[in-house]
């Protein structure tokens, strides 16, 4: 069977594995003819519209809805209190956090608003219009109440302490530490230190959180239409809290929108829409406008950083010390919890680098702010614009050029399997090959030499690069030795119709990355059929098999090798049939583009439409006792490591014009390592994609709020993201380093161009702005900071 | 609340009379009122352009445009200019090129990158990403989009593609 993956001949029969071959489900969607939430209509549909808080921390005195019942079509007003003997509450930490804590949530709060946004009232109408102006007209009486808004000041005396029965604003906190960092610091060459901002910014999915709830009283069944990319988790969550059995709740997702992270939580709004609807017995939809967007969809990266790094006279990192703090919003978000991000930069800083000593510590604090949680790259574009920070300023303080001192201190390839000084297990990585491939082609000497020329013309470029690994293809080890219901294990069921067509149901999910398309490829070439006779099933949990959907890289790694295993049992059992029609042993026989052929000469013996016909409409004249299972079942987990790690390194050329500070991106490049790519078109677009919202946030992107906690972003034109014209084009390329666990051998590959995009573009503004000795740490790089940097204006 | 409207438009080629409320949009008008589904809502403050879509002949914005100023006008949606097959060749390249990943975007995408090539037929990659770039694309990177339209366009003036 190995034949299947045998990589580098592309061209092998019936392969597709490897190949640029474009997605089955694109034709739909250029057509306008997709079908997301928002298109799904239902018989009795009511449309939800939420009153939400104007303050940041606010006692709910009353809550008086006689204004908005009067108008016609208002169907309902439910206030928290309406939803409590319906909804149990939660609380969202992990066992294996240790010390974590967070207060319990409910779909709607009983007394008290604890940021701008939250929903304290629903008001159900016959169309979202009437619920809408029905919401304006719901008064609700507040006390304010003093806010937590500073995550600097959450743990000082004097600031309130947003839930009194904690004792505190500390959610979490953790240290990370090996070696002697103190007595290397003590004998190190240089220092060098820095503090790091990673602005507060949000996913800004195009299609907006959408959920649409059906409740059958008669079936006792709930049907959650919903743009998510865990619907397994989600029928969990959902099952325990409004009190229905697991098996009793379907959760579909057709289409989605753009997700990035953004979906894979539980909101509580949305559980007051499948609450509504399970009480009203009626479909209930609600689609969040924008400015809900901006203030309820989870945020991320609220972090400040502190680092040092000391060095060596060679130039060889000694030591790097961190300490974190990121402010997470009054509530961590269930299930994955808010302090997952916290986690992750205390594991994955320093990650490229062979050194011995380390220690990271992360506080994690409440506030009455928006509640962030996971966002394509968890802590990674944090964890690396500190790492390739201090790596920049080590190069310049010991006066080496940037891409050597990293040739120097990157781990060395062919040294693995190791565990990095953060405890993170490696099985392989390609730091050297990915470097000097990266180097290549970008032509760093003649960039380098490109700087100079301008630089004399009084044009400042500048170079930044940025290596990095990623965490993909999670073990339970992520979630579920916390206690979380969220599958690491994913399923593939593919079966042979009558028709030959092959139908193939996964566990994972479809948000436009291209998981059908990645099923499809691995399907056609595990059972050997054309593969325009395979069609893929995602997004339901009634029809597919349980798996954790798409996040974290886990789409190809964990739901592709489930699938090849699958296609290629559906094979065996195909054969083991054609063997007794053909009076062959199944083993002298392959199936091949739809055709049973001699495994030895390829010599077509029999129509796979033949085999099919034959088990499904004169079974009798095959024997007795033969199976003839075409369907089979295949799940897969990783066993031996927590994660598979990927890596790679990515380089930013930019301009930054010092009378105005703005930074014009001139060309990034990018070398990844996730393994086997199955597919190089859909993997390479991943990394364009991540690399752009990696640059959104260096230098757009954020959500500020006011001294009293009043969230400054109100609509798209307020909120800056990456247009057309603003980006760079994007060269892509490749080093494979197959995992080992699985016959697929493919790792994540939708994180890496966010993880490492910040990070090069902070190195190259602060390379362009070397001349000037000014220097930038503090995302997003707007034009007015990088003014402040070079003294032309006072910081405000 | 408002008062209604009475409208005759063409739709797709289709004429349609409509009351429609004096507050309705033209997105919400398509969606709600005809069922077409194509065009996506996005921002509802004509800022993302997800809503893109053509009135007489000129794209507009479907949340910023009044049903209610609609009547006589002939509009034309991502079903229209599908079914027409006037924008074939860039939904076939927009498949080829990987230029859509979640789709919700690319209704609005494509008209406006049709609009782009009825005027300008030699655009240059600074040309497609200016005039794309009120239409937002959060998958993308808009790489692969800019290649698509501009393969479309060498296509158009006969040019081999690489």
């Amino acid at each position: 069977m190995s034949r299947v993956i045998d990589s580098g001949s592309v061209d092998r029969p019936n392969s597709y594995i490897g190949k640029s071959i474009p997605r089955p489900n694109a034709g739909k969607l250029v057509q306008g003819r997709g079908q997301y939430v928002d298109d799904v209509v239902l018989p009795r549909m009511v449309n939800v519209a939420f009153v939400r808080s104007p303050h940041a921390h606010a006692r709910i005195v009353n809550i008086d809805a006689a204004e908005a019942l009067k108008i016609p079509g208002v169907v309902r007003v439910f206030t928290g209190a309406d939803l409590v003997p319906h909804c149990s509450p939660w609380v969202a930490v992990l066992a294996h956090l240790k010390g974590m804590k967070s207060a319990p949530q409910r779909p709607l709060p009983v007394d008290r608003a604890t940021w701008v946004g939250e929903a304290v009232a629903a008001v159900l109408g016959e169309t979202r219009a009437i619920a809408e102006d029905a919401a304006g007209r719901v008064q609700v009486d507040y006390e304010p109440l003093p806010a937590a808004v500073d995550m600097e000041t959450a743990l000082q005396a004097g600031t309130p302490v947003i839930h009194p029965e904690l004792g505190d604003n500390l959610c979490f906190e953790r240290v990370n530490q090996s070696g002697d960092v103190d007595a290397a610091f003590a004998a190190a060459h240089k220092v060098v230190e820095a503090t790091f901002h990673t602005g507060r910014h949000t996913g800004v999915t195009l299609e907006p959180r959408s959920v649409l709830a059906d409740y059958n009283r008669a079936s006792g069944r709930l049907t959650v239409h919903m743009s998510t990319q865990a619907p397994h988790m989600m029928q969990a969550v959902l099952a325990q809290h409004l009190g229905i059995a697991e098996g009793d709740v379907r959760v579909i997702c057709t289409d989605v929108g753009g997700s990035y992270g953004i979906k894979v939580h539980v909101y509580p709004d949305e559980v007051a829409v499948a609450a509504i609807a399970k009480i009203v017995g009626r479909p209930v939809k609600f689609i969040a406008d924008r400015f809900e967007s901006f203030a309820t969809d989870i945020h991320a990266r609220d972090h400040r950083i502190t680092g040092r790094m000391a060095v060596d006279a060679q130039g060889r990192i000694t030591a790097i010390d961190i300490d974190d703090l990121t402010g997470i919003g009054p509530y961590s978000v269930y299930p994955r919890t808010s302090a997952v991000e916290g986690n992750q930069v205390v594991g994955l800083v320093g990650g490229p680098y062979d050194f011995p000593n380390f220690r990271a510590k992360t506080t994690v604090v409440f506030q009455n702010k928006t509640p962030t949680c996971q966002y394509r790259a968890v802590g990674h574009p944090i964890a690396v614009a500190v790492t390739e920070g201090l790596v920049d300023l080590a190069a310049e303080a010991v006066g080496l050029d940037p891409a050597e001192f990293r040739r120097r201190n990157v781990m060395r390839d062919g040294t693995y399997p190791r565990t990095s000084p953060a405890g993170m297990k490696f099985e392989g990585l390609s730091h050297e090959a990915s470097l000097a491939k990266l180097l290549e082609m970008m032509d760093y000497q003649g960039l380098r030499a490109e700087q100079k020329r301008l630089r004399a013309k009084g044009i400042h470029c500048g170079i930044g690069l940025a290596s990095f690994i990623e965490l993909t293809n999670p073990s339970p080890f992520m979630y579920g030795i916390g206690g979380a219901r969220i599958s690491a294990q994913d399923g593939c069921t593919v079966r042979i119709d009558p028709d030959g067509s092959v139908v193939a149901a996964s566990g994972v999910t479809e948000q436009g990355q291209g998981t059908e398309a990645m099923l499809r490829q691995i399907v056609a070439e595990g059972v050997g059929v054309p593969i325009e006779r395979v069609r893929i099933i995602t997004g339901d949990t009634l029809t597919t098999p349980y798996g954790g959907g798409t996040w974290a890289g886990r789409g190809t790694g964990i739901g592709g090798e489930a699938a090849l295993q699958a296609g290629l049992a559906v094979r065996e059992a195909a054969l083991k049939v054609a063997g007794a029609m053909l009076q062959a042993q199944p083993d002298t026989l392959d199936l091949i583009n739809g055709e049973i052929v001699d495994r030895a000469t390829g010599a077509a013996r029999m129509p796979l439409t033949e085999l099919s016909r034959i088990v499904y409409f004169r079974g009798d004249t095959l024997p007795p006792d033969l199976p003839r299972e075409l369907m089979q079942t295949r799940h897969f987990i990783t066993k031996q490591y927590p994660f598979a790690f990927t890596n790679g390194v990515q380089a930013s050329w930019l301009e930054v014009d010092i009378d105005t500070g703005l930074v014009k991106l001139l060309k990034h490049w990018c070398v990844e390592d996730c393994g086997r790519v199955v597919n190089p078109m859909l993997v390479d677009e991943q990394i364009r994609g991540g690399i752009v919202q990696g640059i959104g946030a260096a230098l757009y992107e954020e959500c500020p709020y006011s001294p009293e906690g009043q969230l400054m972003v109100g609509s798209m034109a307020d909120y800056l993201v990456p247009m057309a014209a603003e980006m760079p084009d994007i060269e892509v390329g490749h080093v494979e380093t197959p995992t080992q666990e699985s016959l697929l051998g493919a790792k994540g590959a939708g994180e890496a161009g966010t993880a490492g995009a910040p990070g090069a573009v902070m190195n190259a503004i602060n390379d362009a702005l070397r001349p000037f000795g000014a220097k930038v740490f503090a995302q997003p790089f707007t034009p007015e900071r990088i003014l402040e940097a070079l003294g032309k204006v006072g910081r405000g | 609340m408002s008062a209604e409207v009475a409208i005759t438009l063409t739709v797709n080629g289709e004429r349609v009379s409509r009351r429609v409320e004096a507050r309705r949009h033209l997105i919400d008008f398509l969606r709600l009122d005809l069922g077409l589904m194509g065009s996506h809502t996005g921002c509802e403050h004509g800022v993302c352009g997800a809503c893109t879509l053509r009135v007489n002949s000129r794209i507009v914005r479907g949340c910023l445009v009044l049903a209610a100023s609609l009547d006589g006008a002939v509009v034309e949606t991502i079903e229209g200019v599908s079914d027409s097959g006037e924008i074939r060749d860039l939904q076939e390249a927009f498949v080829a090129r990987n230029a859509c990943q979640c789709g919700y975007c690319t209704p609005g995408m494509l008209m406006t990158a049709a609009d782009l090539l009825k005027t300008n037929l030699q655009p240059t990659r600074e040309d497609i990403r200016d005039h794309l770039s009120g239409n937002y694309c959060r998958c993308t990177g808009y790489h692969a989009i800019i290649d698509a339209v501009e393969m479309v366009a060498r296509r158009r003036n006969g040019k081999a593609v690489p």
